[in-house]
């Protein structure tokens, strides 16, 4: 039996969203070195939508697949949407992982909320600005 | 596929997977049985001992068959520890970066009351035998150092260290698994007390090991029952394994030079190629390691993904990373030579054998250079490091 699951290992070896987003208006980076998977997302919002997404991950074919699958799920999402993603759902879109490695995926759920709260912590700071 | 992870285990021998079948299927006897189609097993049984002694420069009655490598070490140690109580002796020196089969059982026994102290195993893998010295106590019972360390394959000085033993009085057993069957060993040269050792990484079967224990060191049974193994291994014997053992190590024993000639070589092409990675360092000491073994960490990776990538080229290696073992934490080897976390992670160890080829060896150094690159370009540690928001380690 195969580690990962077929989707797991497509997600893996072609990564989708991969990359930075120059003008990003969130940016959440999550994990540490100590357990071994960082990741970094990169949101790009407008008018409330998730109109473009991109991560970089330094990590195990978990966190690499989950993070990838993650970028998918929100992608053209409303915000609000976007902030209801669980790991489970990320996990069970991968046609699910072994259980030592859910932990990779509870990252990605972490790294988005963290991009969301870095918008919203920029936009309200804008807001104020503006009165 | 290019089987890169012998120290892991090993593909078992023409020889030996030979005798194995043909035991298996004509001697198939009870070797306690007084008949002459179990004393036939017997004859066997005891053939092998006998070999596998000649080869280690050790009478036959000092040889235990067991069931492999972890059981060799739990029985070394507890058989010192049990000696050293008797005498009110509860010490035990070891280092910091052996098996688990050593150091799990090392803290089984911290549990009991004895007292473990474990010796720096430096940067380079390689432990001072003054420090060893000055690390013995009166109540000292069992000192036990690997020969060699499975993850970076460092080569102790086994022969200064049992010396040392020795003159202090104090059992000295090595965990030799790695390097039984690809260095020369012989017992009483280099005062070795008691030495474990697996089939199964020196190309015999899984599943059988044996302990070396000096004349005059009575071993404790961690199995209880009947009479084999003079009542210190109670269970029928696994005859067919334990010849395959002694064919196996009979012929590894012939070739040891030979092997290792062409073996250090090939690594040492590896370990150069590997090494024109940017930021990359060669894990242990360079020469006093196991003629197979290269063990690199690459900065801003990690260890996983690149196994796994190298795996869809058709290579078959292993890391150290957390992720790999599903702990949270990178190997404890790697910790203890004093890697840091971060770089512990990008771990890989290839451990090559003399049916690796050169072309092998150029495709491995190429698949791990585009790999490292691939991992490294969407890694955000990678990224930080290259625009100096963090500090390169390597
Ligand atoms: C140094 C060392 N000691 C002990 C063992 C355990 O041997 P076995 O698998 O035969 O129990 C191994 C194998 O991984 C090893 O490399
Ligand atoms: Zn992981």
């Amino acid at each position: 039996m195969a580690l990962y699951s077929e989707k797991v290992m497509d997600h893996f070896r072609n990564p989708r969203n991969v990359g930075v987003i120059e003008d990003a208006n969130g940016v959440g980076e999550v994990g540490n070195l100590k357990c071994g998977d960082i990741m970094k997302m990169y949101l790009k919002i407008e008018d409330d939508i998730i109109s473009d997404v991109k991560f970089e991950t330094f990590g195990c074919g978990s966190a690499i697949a989950s993070s990838s699958m993650a970028t998918e799920l929100i992608k053209g999402q409303p915000v609000e949407k976007a902030r209801e993603l669980t790991n489970q759902a990320v996990a069970e879109a991968l046609d699910g992982l072994p259980d030592y490695k859910m932990h990779c995926s509870v990252l990605a759920e972490e790294a988005i909320i963290a991009a969301l709260d870095d918008y919203e912590k920029k936009s309200s700071v804008s807001d104020l600005s503006d009165k | 596929m290019i089987y890169a992870d012998n120290a892991a285990t090993t593909k078992m021998s023409d020889a030996a997977l030979n005798v194995m079948i043909q035991t298996a299927k004509e001697n198939w006897g009870n070797p306690s049985s007084l008949y002459t189609h179990g004393q036939r097993a017997k004859e066997i049984v005891e053939k092998a001992r006998e070999d596998i002694a000649g080869i280690i420069g050790a009478d036959r009655s000092e040889i235990t068959f067991t069931s492999g490598g972890s059981e060799s070490d739990n029985q070394a140690i507890l058989t010192a520890a049990m000696l050293g109580e008797a005498k009110g002796k509860k010490h035990i020196i070891s280092d910091t970066f052996e098996h688990h089969a050593v150091l799990h059982t090392l803290s089984a026994l911290e549990k009991k009351g004895f007292e473990v102290t474990l010796l720096d195993v430096h940067e380079n893998g390689i432990i001072d035998p003054a420090e060893l010295e000055a690390a013995i106590r009166e109540d000292t019972c069992l000192v036990t150092i690997m020969f060699a360390n499975n993850e970076i394959g460092t080569i102790q000085p086994i022969k200064q260290l049992g010396q040392i033993c020795r003159a202090h009085g104090v059992i000295f057993h090595t965990d030799a698994v790695q390097a039984v069957g690809h260095v020369h060993i012989n017992v009483n040269e280099y005062n070795i007390d008691m030495m474990s050792a697996s089939a199964h990484k020196f190309n015999g079967p899984k599943g059988a090991g044996f302990l070396y224990a000096k004349k005059g060191i009575g071993l404790s049974s961690l199995i209880e029952g009947g009479s084999q193994e003079k009542g210190k291994r109670a269970g029928t014997e696994n005859v067919p394994a334990i010849a395959a053992m002694a064919a196996a190590l009979k012929e590894n024993a012939d070739k040891t030079d030979e092997r290792s000639a062409i073996v250090t070589k090939m690594r040492d092409r590896l370990i150069e190629g590997l090494l024109a990675i940017p930021h990359s360092v060669l894990n242990g000491d360079a020469k006093s390691r196991l003629p197979g073994n290269a063990n690199l960490c690459f900065e801003g990776i990690e260890g996983e993904s690149l196994l796994l990538l190298l795996d869809d080229k058709g290579i078959a290696a292993s890391s150290g990373s957390a992720c790999t073992s599903g702990s949270l934490d990178p190997s404890h080897v790697l910790l203890a030579i004093g890697r840091a976390h971060d770089v512990a992670h990008g771990s890989l160890r290839l451990t090559i054998n003399e049916e690796t080829s050169e072309k092998d060896i150029e495709y491995i150094i190429e698949s791990v250079t585009e790999v490292v690159e691939r991992l490294r370009s969407f890694s955000p540690v990678w990224r930080d490091l290259i625009t100096g928001k963090r500090q390169f380690v390597l």
